[in-house]
């Protein structure tokens, strides 16, 4: 930067994907911005998570795909032998290209003052990098988070890795142990346990993916068993030690103890927020271990700071940055009062099959009183799904009951993160199950879910429950009769007879 | 061989299995018939029932049946209780397994509320049919209430909303409660009725929320994957035309619940997904044992067997297991359905007519020397039990009427919403 103005519109802390594209989206509405980064453009999505990881993932796949050949009418190929070093240089390689398509260069062009090196906030208007300063009218932090470390015992000692420095091995870990059942661990355990490695997975909790459906949480631990990961669930990591070459995991579940020797350990039990070392306290932005207290418009305790991403505190949505930077960027630069809760942001975890949630889950609908019915097609009663031999999973479209109002959905199957976006498109949009339901789909498409999902609760809507002969009971006299002649009551004369 | 001749034969054979595998001495019914299994107290509930069911179709004599639970109540009522992991149970609740010879604790497992809940409900059904006034009828109705007042429900709930699974002298409690539907109906109808130790009914109304109104297969209903979710509670418990908040709102009730549970157990054989051989009269995807261990590739990939487990549908688990008895059990809410499965697995298997007795699991798809595939090696309690129980519910409502008349399951029933019918 060869100058500085006297005060930015928009400064932005931290270069990762919020960041980047809050920069881009201000820039198009004429601000001035400025963009730090201490690190690599990118953030952590770009250079060490959502896509190296998926890279790794494509490959698992493939040998996957290799080994069930057979399945398929095909012949395995014979000595399948896996090359990780190959694999990591992929992995690599596609990260160095995708980061090629925004250098700084780039951004200096579109009018972006990019500065490399550390910020700290030196007042409420105003941010120090090296030994400039930066003022502005709004700022916006976004500068993620690290691995969290859980507090185990030996772990320091005997060494671990974590999505930061995984995707940097050289050497392939015939023996691994995932500590953590969250997205991250559930999808690296399955490609590492493709990949050959002899992987063990412990989690804290009854079920993997913990805020995720039971259902879809289920059909994942199926999976990774199938793919011959050792499961452990309610179990702790109680501490780790080495003996020689092996590093000695401690197990425990209630009063069942286990061990497990293994080469590697990768940890992946959540995120810690940066915000150490921000001087957020002098810029008066409330925090705390959890992350920075935001409000429903993404804006701190300093109203004219922002924050977005991993650094915050319980806004509860991973991959929100489209979001955010359109959020920022009204609510900053053009007194706006665009509301995060008004967003409707899908996410899915990217094992095979993969998850994906949109809107509310049940869960959270019946806890606020709100009547909800699941219109549940399983993946094995679409044809393409069939075909492709893709048949594990569903698609759940959460409806307000009684009406064709989508509250949510969850769908469960091998490319569930783009059959989520009919319905994400159809919720932002305000559409219902009928529009859904219309839509045409060439044919055979597994998307054909959606649509079968929206045409049972449409015919539902139609046609109405069917009742039990005890539900006559709680009807009014006046519409029991209604309800037997429309067919609403099933037959059921005495407990002899099937329903069907 | 007529339906009746059918239904009476099976009903016989489970009910050897109780004969057979309870130790006179204590009561305690062994957990399955294998070599060296401890007894289970769900079985020993079970067991309770069974007597009654015996003593109604003439198999005991009354008396004899009184004084067999008199055995079992006393066994109970005397054994040790205490926070050490050796001893019978702890504020009034049982383990889940106990050595079938000294009473203690086995296999270091957990204190159970939901099998103490199966024990109770045996010995509510004893001590509504032992309603004469004989010293020993006297004495089934006196033990069994004070055993009852013992149990402190409240603590199981740990300060949460819910109960908690279970609790180890070693480690506390279980740190996750029910979640969903499935069997604590039972459990929590105990729960709220007890006159010492109740749960709030906010504790019921809490655990509902975690419910899933579901359209699968054409059907509405409560989800649950495994049958025996669908079954358990009814074993003592009529459900029909009584509904609480969550059925009133849904106009259905538990009992129809169960039938569209079949209804969409035996579609999801029709399509039988994973190619497992079954069909709409091979159904029955519950919890039993299963052929761990094994491996086999089948159709191009390799299929993982899993042992006793809960398998379910639509939603799997699904290793091609079947359990029988679960199927046998679906006999009261579809009758045609369930015969119609047992004589196919009769068809297959008629060495099961030796002692009319089915099995625990059976796969069709695994590996063994037999071609016609896996079958579970000896008899579970559980299953059993809850065989004598489902048909003599199809034959007379015989433990159904008597829950009907038990004040701890109507006021427990009441306290959870339920409203309407023989309520």
């Amino acid at each position: 930067v060869t100058g500085t103005p006297d005060r930015y519109d928009l400064v932005i802390v931290g270069a990762g994907a919020a960041g980047l594209i809050t920069a881009r989206a201000a820039i198009g509405h004429g601000a001035r911005v400025a963009l730090v980064e201490r690190d690599v453009l990118g953030g952590v999505c770009l250079n060490v998570g959502c896509i190296p990881s998926k890279t790794l993932i494509r490959t698992a796949r493939l040998y996957r795909e290799m080994r069930d050949a057979e399945a398929f009418g095909g012949r395995a190929p014979t000595g399948i032998a896996v090359d990780f070093p190959a694999v990591m240089d992929r992995v690599r390689a596609i990260r160095a290209r995708l980061a090629r398509r925004e250098p700084a260069e780039r951004l200096r062009t579109m009018g972006i003052d990019v500065y490399a090196g550390h910020a700290r906030f030196a007042s409420s208007d105003s941010v120090v990098v090296g030994e400039v300063t930066l003022r502005f009218e709004a700022a916006l932090v976004a500068t993620g988070a690290r691995p969290a470390r859980p507090p185990i015992p030996g772990l320091d000692e005997a060494g671990y890795l974590t999505y930061e420095n995984v995707f940097e091995l050289r050497e392939h870990p015939a023996r691994l142990l995932v500590i953590g059942g969250g997205p991250s661990g559930c999808e690296l355990a399955q490609a590492f346990a493709r990949l050959g490695s002899q992987v063990t997975i412990v989690q804290n909790e009854p079920m993997f993916l913990g805020h995720e459906e039971r259902d879809a949480a289920q059909l994942l631990s199926d999976a990774l068993a199938r793919d011959g990961v050792a499961i452990h669930l309610d179990t702790e990591t109680i501490g780790v030690r080495r003996e020689g070459k092996d590093k000695i995991a401690d197990l425990r579940r209630d009063a069942t103890a286990a061990t497990v020797a293994v080469d590697q350990i990768l940890v992946g039990v959540g995120h810690a927020p940066n915000v150490d070392d921000l001087g957020l306290e002098l810029a008066g932005v409330a925090f705390d271990s959890t992350g920075i207290a935001v409000d429903d418009f993404l804006r701190t305790s300093n109203p004219r700071i922002f924050a977005a991403g991993d650094v915050c505190a319980g806004t509860g949505f991973p991959h929100i940055e489209n979001a955010a930077g359109r959020i920022v960027v009204a609510n900053a630069l053009r007194s706006g009062h665009e509301r995060l809760s008004a967003e409707i942001i899908p996410w899915c975890t990217f094992t095979d099959p993969e998850i994906a949630h949109v809107g509310m889950y049940v869960r959270d609908a019946r806890r606020n009183n709100v009547p909800v019915k699941s219109f549940t097609v399983l993946m094995h009663e679409v044809d393409r799904a069939i075909v492709d031999g893709e048949e594990d999973g569903f698609v759940k479209l959460h409806v307000r009951e009684g009406t064709a109002e989508l509250l949510g959905a969850t769908v469960v199957a091998s490319h569930a993160g783009d059959l989520i976006n009919e319905i994400s498109l159809a919720m932002s949009a305000g559409l219902d199950l009928h529009a859904l339901s219309r839509a045409h789909q060439p044919y055979p498409t597994q998307s054909q879910a959606i649509k079968m999902a929206a045409h049972a609760g449409v015919e539902h809507l139609s046609r109405g429950p069917t009742l039990p002969p005890a539900a006559l009971g709680a009807l009014p006299m006046d519409q029991k009769s209604d309800a037997i002649a429309s067919g609403m009551v099933l037959a059921r004369p005495d407990v002899q007879g099937d329903s069907s | 061989m007529l339906d009746d001749e059918l239904i009476e034969r099976l009903q016989r054979g489970a009910f050897e299995y109780f004969v057979e595998h309870t130790n006179p001495a204590n009561g305690l019914v062994a957990d399955t018939s294998r070599d060296g299994a401890p007894a289970s107290i769900a079985v020993v509930g079970m067991g309770l029932s069974v007597l009654v069911v015996a003593s109604e179709r003439g198999w005991l004599a009354r008396e004899d049946a009184a004084a067999r639970a008199l055995v079992t109540l006393r066994f109970f009522e005397s054994s040790p209780q205490g926070p050490d992991p050796a001893v019978t149970g702890y504020r009034g609740f049982y383990y889940h397994f106990l050595d079938r010879v000294t009473g203690q604790r086995a296999r270091q497992c957990e204190l159970s509320p939901i099998d103490t809940a199966l024990l109770f409900a045996g010995v509510f059904t004893v001590v509504a049919y032992f309603s004469a006034d004989t010293v020993d009828e006297k004495e089934i109705r006196t033990l069994g209430l004070e055993l009852y007042s013992r149990v402190d429900w409240d603590w199981a709930r740990n300060g949460k909303a819910t109960i908690a699974q279970g609790w180890m002298p070693e480690s506390g409690f279980y740190h996750y409660g029910w979640e969903g539907y499935s069997e604590a109906s039972l459990l929590y109808a105990l729960a709220l009725a007890s006159p010492t130790h109740p749960v709030p009914a906010a504790s019921y109304a809490t655990w509902s929320e975690t419910y899933q109104w579901e359209h699968i297969y054409g059907s509405d209903l409560l989800y649950a994957g495994p049958l025996f979710v669908h079954q358990f509670s009814h074993a003592w418990i009529d459900f029909r035309n009584i509904q609480d908040a969550f059925m009133r709102e849904k106009r259905s009730d538990y009992f129809e619940n169960t039938r569209r549970a079949i209804d969409v157990q035996r579609e999801y054989a029709r399509r039988d997904p994973k190619q497992c051989g079954y069909s709409t009269d091979c159904w029955g995807l519950s919890a039993g044992d299963g052929p761990a261990g094994e491996t086999k590739p089948a159709h191009g990939r390799e299929r993982l067997f899993l042992g006793y487990s809960a398998r379910g549908v639509p939603f799997g688990p699904d290793d091609g297991t079947i359990c029988p008895t679960a199927a046998l059990a679906s006999l009261p809410f579809a009758p045609t359905h369930a015969l119609s499965a047992v004589r196919h697995f009769l068809e297959i298997h008629p060495e099961w007519m030796d002692t009319w007795r089915l099995p625990s699991g059976f796969n069709r798809v695994s590996a063994g020397p037999d071609p016609r595939g896996w079958v579970s090696p000896g008899f579970f309690g559980l299953d059993q039990g809850l065989v004598v129980l489902m048909i003599e519910n199809h034959r007379s409502e015989l433990l159904w009427r008597l829950t009907r008349g038990c004040p701890a399951i109507r006021t427990g029933l009441q306290r959870a919403g339920f409203e309407g019918g023989w309520l």
